[in-house]
This record gives C-alpha cells, sequence and structure tokens, in this order.
C-alpha cells in the first residue's frame, strides 16, 4: 500500500504516457503536444480575465451596499435628531442586516483575489515549461531520427504534462469558485434592482427617506413658524434651538458668536 | 528526488529525507481512507511544510517530473479521494 504521493505521482505519470502514444511518429507527438499545450495557456490565460471580472463585480457590488449602509446610518441620525426612534431603530436595522452582507462579501472578494493570484502564477510557471519544451522540441527534432527521438521525448514530455494536469485542476476549480460567486453576485444585484436596497437610481425613494422627508417639511414650517413668532416678539431667534435639537444656554449662543469665521470662499 | 506540490511548483530533495516523507505520506492515506477530515488537515499541512523547507525550488522551465506529487494545501479530503480514483479530477 503506497501513500497518497506515490499514487498521486503514478497518475500523473499514467496520463503522460497516454497522451503519448498518439501519433506513428514521436516527433509529431512532439507538435501535436505542443498545441495542446498552448492551448491551455489561452485557457489559463482566460481563466484568470474571469476571477479579475468577478473579482471587479464583486468591488462594485461592496461599494454600492457600502453606500446605502452610510445612507442608513445618515438617516438614522436624522431621524433621531428629529425625535423620532421608532424610524432611527429601523434605519439602524436595515443598516446591520447590510453590514452583514458587506462582511461576506469581502471574505468572498479575499478568496477570489487569492485565486486570482495563484493563477496568474501558474500561468507563468506554465509559460516558463511552455517555451522550454518549445526548444527541446526543436532540438528533438533537428537532432534525432524518429526512432531515437522516442527516449528524449519521454523525457520532456513527462514534465510538461505532468505540469498541464497540475494546472488544468487549478483552473477547474477557479472556475468553480467563480461560478458560485457568480450566482451569489447576481442574486445581490436581483436584491439591490427590486429596491429592497437603494437602486443608485435615485428615482425610488426608501420608505424612510419619505417619512424623514415629509417630518424634516414639516419642520421647516415649524421652524419658519417660530422664527416669525420671535420676530414679531422682538426676542432672539428660537431656530437655531429648533434645528439643532438641544438646549442651547445663552451661554452657548454667547461664545458661538464671538468666535471668529473661516469661511473659505 | 522531485516532489511537486498541486498549484505551486517543484521542489528538489535529498533522497534522505525520503523515510519521514513515506511516513507522513502513509498517515496521510490512513486518514483519508477512515474520512478524518482535521488529522488529514494536519497532515498534510506537515508533509507541505517538511517539503517546503528542506527542498529546493526547482526554476519554473525545468522539464523533469516529479516523483511524488502533493495535494494543493486547501485541497479537501473528498477532492483528493476524487483525484485518486480511477475518475479523478485530473484532466488530461
Amino acid at each position: 500500500m503506497s501513500g497518497v504521493m506515490k499514487r498521486m505521482g503514478m497518475i500523473f505519470r499514467a496520463k503522460a504516457n497516454k497522451a503519448l502514444d498518439r501519433a506513428e511518429d514521436p516527433r509529431e507527438t512532439l507538435d501535436y503536444s505542443y498545441q495542446k499545450q498552448l492551448e491551455l495557456l489561452q485557457k489559463v490565460r482566460r481563466g484568470v480575465a474571469d476571477v479579475a471580472t468577478s473579482r471587479k463585480r464583486l468591488e462594485l457590488q461592496l461599494n454600492q451596499l457600502q453606500g446605502q449602509s452610510s445612507k442608513l446610518e445618515d438617516q438614522g441620525r436624522k431621524a433621531l435628531a428629529l425625535g423620532r426612534e421608532d424610524l432611527a431603530r429601523e434605519a439602524l436595522s436595515r443598516r446591520a442586516a447590510l453590514q452583514q452582507q458587506v462582511s461576506d462579501l469581502e471574505v468572498q472578494h479575499q478568496t477570489l483575489q487569492g485565486e486570482e493570484e495563484k493563477l496568474t502564477l501558474a500561468a507563468q510557471r506554465l509559460q516558463a515549461k511552455v517555451d522550454a519544451f518549445r526548444t527541446k522540441k526543436e532540438t528533438i527534432k533537428a537532432t534525432y531520427t524518429a526512432a531515437q527521438a522516442q527516449t528524449r521525448i519521454a523525457e520532456s514530455f513527462s514534465g510538461i504534462s505532468e505540469e498541464m494536469s497540475d494546472v488544468g485542476v487549478a483552473i477547474q476549480r477557479a472556475e468553480d469558485k467563480t461560478a458560485q460567486l457568480q450566482a451569489r453576485a447576481g442574486a445581490i444585484d436581483e436584491l439591490l434592482a427590486s429596491g429592497a436596497l437603494d437602486d443608485q437610481s435615485g428615482l425610488a425613494k426608501d420608505d424612510i427617506q419619505a417619512e424623514l422627508d415629509r417630518l424634516s417639511g414639516g419642520t421647516d414650517v415649524e421652524l419658519e413658524l417660530q422664527r416669525m413668532k420671535a420676530e414679531l416678539a422682538g426676542g432672539p431667534s428660537a431656530s437655531k434651538q429648533a434645528i439643532e435639537g438641544g438646549t442651547a444656554t445663552p451661554q452657548d449662543q454667547q461664545q458661538q458668536s464671538s468666535q471668529p469665521r473661516f469661511d473659505k470662499q | 528526488m522531485i516532489v511537486r506540490i498541486m498549484g505551486e511548483g517543484q521542489w528538489k530533495l535529498a533522497d534522505s529525507h525520503f523515510a519521514e516523507l513515506n511516513r507522513l505520506d502513509d498517515e496521510l492515506l490512513e486518514e483519508m481512507e477512515s474520512g478524518d477530515a482535521d488529522g488529514f488537515r494536519r497532515t498534510l499541512s506537515a508533509l507541505l511544510d517538511e517539503v517546503r523547507d528542506i527542498g529546493e525550488p526547482l526554476p519554473d522551465d525545468a522539464l523533469e517530473p516529479s516523483e511524488l506529487i502533493l495535494p494543493s494545501p486547501d485541497a479537501t479530503l473528498e477532492e483528493v479521494r476524487e483525484m485518486l480514483s480511477d475518475n479523478g479530477l485530473i484532466p488530461g
């Protein structure tokens, strides 16, 4: 009973030998194999590009979700300032749910970045081997007769086919991971489109915002009335107090008005 | 001898390390067959560390076959089992 490493080695070698039996003339096998290597290189490059595309899409979604999240935070703050704790609570609980999505996506993003890096390195390794194989192939074809070439070919062939098998597995795994993430990204797109999250178009106003607008509108009228009343009474303006939602003492007002302003024009 | 870590490349090791690697390799196979995922993960990590530690990385353009081939560090027990079966994951 041999261990995992030895068995794996035997499996790889068996695959390489099977590939060798393809042509009558071993020199044709060389050309055929080289074609296959170039095809695989193309496939690896496409794989890297696919992973990069998925990664960028995730980044886009992350930005959208984060934008939405800070918007909800602002709304929560505003609702609280207007004395509507229930509305603030709603905004913040929606934000908590979003944050969960965001942290999930961040983990996925890291996975993809790792995958992209690994595949890029794999492509470099394969490229180096393919170049070496091409050189060797030409040497063998120029130097040996078909009969003599057999052993030489077998030597260089097993090394390159092992690399190809390895890269093949890596590509397969990257494709699987990317497909899973694509499905997930699609689900989030649907969520964004359904208006469950802000669709960024600015056309569909969410309910919290609508309520806040209604409240602020009301507040503006209230503030206006307050100001007019104060003017009529000849007293100090009460608007600042109402806007800041706090109780400013006369002392505070004194300090604020005595501070110089440095408004940049 | 030359050892490949899948997804990482090849390392050249002195044959004197063979016995130690072999011992870990047998352990790995046992854990795989008994379905001991934690043990499998531990042994695989130990094997990979050993190879990276005592081996010399082979240049990328070397065309030498490996005597021993190890799964990549994040390979699961099921994936390795699949690779060792006849309809393995290995393309080609």
